[in-house]
């Protein structure tokens, strides 16, 4: 009984449209004037006349290319250049295809650089291909424009509006606020490079010349992610896109959770030996935001609806929902788990309830959503609730989070309607998230008769702050932050402590009389969020001091000699407060074995210095440091630790 | 002999702004978009329309094709995505009567053996649901393998295999609905 199916390719076949040749010039006249009206509202951005002829796709590449690395090595390898300010490499094809592997240098003479304004720059510029492609070795450039595969090039072209070519993986950690920009700067193509934000590393301090220390607190994580995808897109990271406090606060750090009663953080202080030092000391702060109510809070069973409709591919729909989801799958525990339904006309149930701790799995079938369809109709919703109904255990809750650019076109057209279906799934245990993504066709009387309703939360997203803010804090219980204006001030026993450095934190310094002042502005806490910050001390009487005692001046130190190396000093406001409230905790001059936590710190610590060649470090090596974070390995349930020692194994090779 | 150039030549050509490299693209792949249109739709001004919606979203929509497949699988999946897209506002205008669903009408009152044939077709494919009956315009009309057509519809090849079982189901019911009620 196949004959069904080949009766139908038959008469199928037999159905031809007839050939309207007029009616075919008429659409391609359309066509084409769309064409040219969509030309002129481009970008003035492209390529000459003649290279638009010969050089077409691959300029896109290669902007590409230079969007999502760093510009460094090119302006090592075309040293010349970098007074000119590099902005696009055109490169000239002798032959008409621009696909053939750019690795393949018989098919390219030259690489013309141009500035941005067009200009050309001149002739004695001009750079031989060798200079950047296979063949020659550049004396001072690190290999990544030296070695460009066509893959990556085309790889990197393709991921062109997604965010995600920087991002992929890499703003997942993200904290704070605002700092999407920043971690997105370096990727634009701009004739300065000068996006990153850091100041030099901060120098090692004379106590009894500046004993007190002041910084601002930092959850942000952004670096981190740059790190990562900069190494595992095979270069080492520029030194001043290292900033080692956000590289140390991506981690979650399993510190001691708050006494709420007394304050909405706890302060964890420790001391211990510094394994690139043995000389020297770390001080250690971890300090833990409280988890209002999400500490025994019962597993999330989510189930992501997800419209990957045609019009879901712009760069602020699909590929934002993606990271958004991202964020919130770090936020997630083991215990919870995770579906993924589609809706547009074709899929269906993309991912089957998936626990939460198998987050490359989720992460893949989250990777391979890709726009094209249209709404399969009410199919998807439903699917949603079944399939959330079946992952309904005792003590869970289930939510269908729905994610879409438009009408919530999911069946259910009539806000009334939608509203009673959502109802009536409501008594089923199941809740339901919805969020907009894009412009466009968004339609607020839904949202708000989902909000208003109160059985569903609608939110829209537009930037991954505000994914972070709806997605992820919502779903983790943590709606606000819990302390605002965060400081940390450090006061050094004299007594015991010669000289001491921050590690990391040096675009928050604070001056010091800042910290009682309630108008300086700092960072905030979050709900669950903790924040590291280190120091390396190195205390009286050791050899590692580097500074000699003066011969004129002599402090005469006396403390009576109380056993502290110093005194933390940590000021918040509590939400709301503009009055700020003191918390200090004094530090003994004691060393323990460092906690588990403290380790892994300190071999992130380790990371970013090694990134960042720190004379501290001194003959640190990689194999040292990647020794040292297996150990503070821990049980690494989400797996963000082993992903650490696999990028320090990856920087080292890359060395 | 100069050999043709290549459609992923012209589509960067396009993507540039050259306007002639668009028109070369078009005028080869008119004919693909309407027929597909036409097998999708079921009627002569539905798959023009549908031509001329898809040809003049073009130019936007080449912005964000990004190599990653042939080009012509990425023009069947824009064609295919807006057919289903007229097929759903039809669906919600009532307006279900509408191409395959006129054609079954008009041929039901024919009686020669090809309007028969063509009033089981317009049958079939009105109450085929869409997404088997993307499967099969693309696997049995495009003659695409399974693999092809899951690149156009970016769904598994094991989802297009049990679409088009699915599919054959439907044909059955349909054929012995037919015996039943001759």
């Amino acid at each position: 009984m196949t004959d069904e199916l080949d009766r139908l390719a038959k008469a199928l076949k037999a159905e031809k449209p007839a050939n309207n040749p007029d009616r075919k010039a008429e659409i391609l006249a359309m066509a084409q004037k769309s064409f040219n009206s969509a030309q002129e509202a481009a970008q003035p951005a492209r390529p000459t006349h003649k290279s638009a002829q010969n050089v077409s796709g691959i300029w896109t590449g290669v902007k590409e290319m230079f969007r999502s690395i760093n510009l460094r090595p090119a302006l090592y390898a075309t040293s010349a250049l970098c007074v000119a300010g590099l902005a696009i490499i055109v490169i000239q094809p002798l032959r008409d295809s621009p696909l053939i592997p750019i690795g393949d240098t018989e098919n390219y003479a030259e690489v013309r650089l141009e500035k941005l304004d067009g200009s050309k720059v001149k002739e004695e510029q001009l750079v031989v291909l060798d200079q950047i492609l296979p063949g020659a070795e550049p004396a001072t450039a690190p290999p990544p424009v030296t070695k460009p595969s066509t893959l990556k090039l085309r790889k990197m072209a393709n991921e062109r509006d997604s965010i995600s070519s920087i991002g992929a993986g890499s703003v997942s950690g993200y904290l704070g606020n605002g700092i999407v920009a920043d971690a997105l700067a370096p990727v634009i193509l701009s004739e300065s490079n000068e996006t990153f934000s850091n100041d030099t590393p901060n120098p090692l301090k004379i106590v009894t010349k500046d004993p007190v220390s002041t910084f601002s607190i930092d959850v942000d994580t952004a670096s981190y992610s740059y790190v990562r995808s900069s190494i595992e897109s095979g270069y080492l990271p520029p030194v001043e896109s290292v900033r080692i406090e956000e590289m140390i606060n991506y981690f979650p750090y399993d510190y001691t959770a708050p006494d709420i009663s007394k304050a909405p953080f706890s302060t964890e202080v420790s001391v211990f030996q510094t394994p690139w030092n043995s000389d020297t000391k770390l001080l250690h702060i971890g300090i833990q935001g409280a988890k209002p109510a999400i500490e025994n809070r019962p597993p999330l069973n989510l189930v992501f609806l997800i419209d990957t409709s045609g019009s879901m591919q712009d760069a602020d729909k699909l590929p934002l929902l993606k990271q958004s989801f991202r964020l919130l799958l770090n936020t997630l525990r083991p215990t919870d788990k995770i579906a993924i339904v589609t809706y547009a006309g074709s899929a269906g149930t993309v991912l089957e309830p998936t626990a939460a701790s198998e987050k490359s799995k989720i992460l893949n079938s989250l990777e391979r959503l890709e726009a094209g369809g249209s709404t399969a109709g009410q199919a998807g919703l439903r699917q949603a609730y079944a399939l959330a109904e079946t992952m309904q255990s005792d003590n869970s809750i289930g939510r269908v989070m729905l994610a879409t650019d438009g009408d919530f076109n999911v069946g259910i057209s009539d806000p009334e309607e939608l509203k009673s279906f959502v109802e009536e799934k409501r008594d089923t245990g199941v809740y339901l998230s919805v969020f907009g993504f894009g412009n466009g066709n968004y339609r607020d009387d839904m949202m708000q008769t989902l909000t208003q309703n109160g059985n569903g939360v609608a939110a829209y997203i537009d930037t991954l702050s505000e994914a972070q803010k709806v997605m992820v804090d919502q779903v983790s219980g943590a709606l606000f932050p819990i302390a605002n204006d965060v400081k940390i001030q450090v006061e050094f026993n004299p007594e015991r402590v010669a000289e001491y450095r921050l590690i990391g934190y040096e675009t928050r310094a604070l001056n010091r009389e800042d910290f009682n002042n309630d108008a300086v502005d700092a960072g905030e806490i979050g709900a669950g969020h903790s924040v590291t910050a280190i120091y390396e001390i190195t205390p009286v009487g050791s050899p590692a001091i580097k500074n000699d005692a003066l011969r004129y001046q002599t402090e005469a130190v006396s403390n009576d000699g109380i056993d502290e190396y110093g005194f933390l000093k940590l000021r918040y406001k509590a939400p709301g407060k503009t009055k700020s409230t003191l918390i200090t905790t004094a530090i003994p001059s004691a060393s323990d074995q460092p906690s588990q936590e403290a380790q892994f710190a300190a071999s992130i610590a380790g990371f970013g210095q090694l990134l960042t060649k720190s004379k501290y470090l001194n003959s640190w090596t990689w194999d040292q440091n990647i020794a040292l974070a297996n150990a503070g390995k821990g049980d690494d349930l989400f797996g963000y630790r082993t992903e650490a020692v696999q990028l320090m194994r990856l920087a080292q090779s890359l060395k | 002999m100069r050999m043709e150039t290549s459609d992923e030549i012209l589509v960067n050509r396009a993507q540039a702004g050259d306007s002639d490299a668009f028109g070369q693209l078009l005028e080869r792949h008119y004919d693909m978009i309407l027929r597909l249109g036409y097998r999708m739709l079921g009627s002569q001004s539905l798959a023009e329309e549908l031509a001329q919606d898809v040809c003049c979203a073009l130019p936007v929509k080449l912005g964000s094709f990004r190599g990653d497949a042939k080009f012509t699988t990425w023009l069947y999946r824009v064609s295919i995505n807006a057919a289903k897209d007229r097929l759903r506002k039809q669906k919600t205008r009532n307006a279900a009567q509408q191409g395959w669903g006129d054609m079954f009408e008009m041929q039901q009152h024919d009686a020669d053996e090809t309007a028969n044939d063509r009033a089981w077709l317009a049958q079939a494919m009105t109450t085929l649901p869409t997404d088997l009956r993307e499967v099969l315009v693309l696997t049995l009309a495009e003659d695409m393998t399974q693999a092809e057509a899951s690149a156009v519809l970016g769904v598994p090849a094991g989802t297009i295999s049990w679409r088009v079982s699915e599919a054959k189901k439907h044909l059955r019911a349909l054929a012995q609905a037919e015996e039943a009620y001759p």
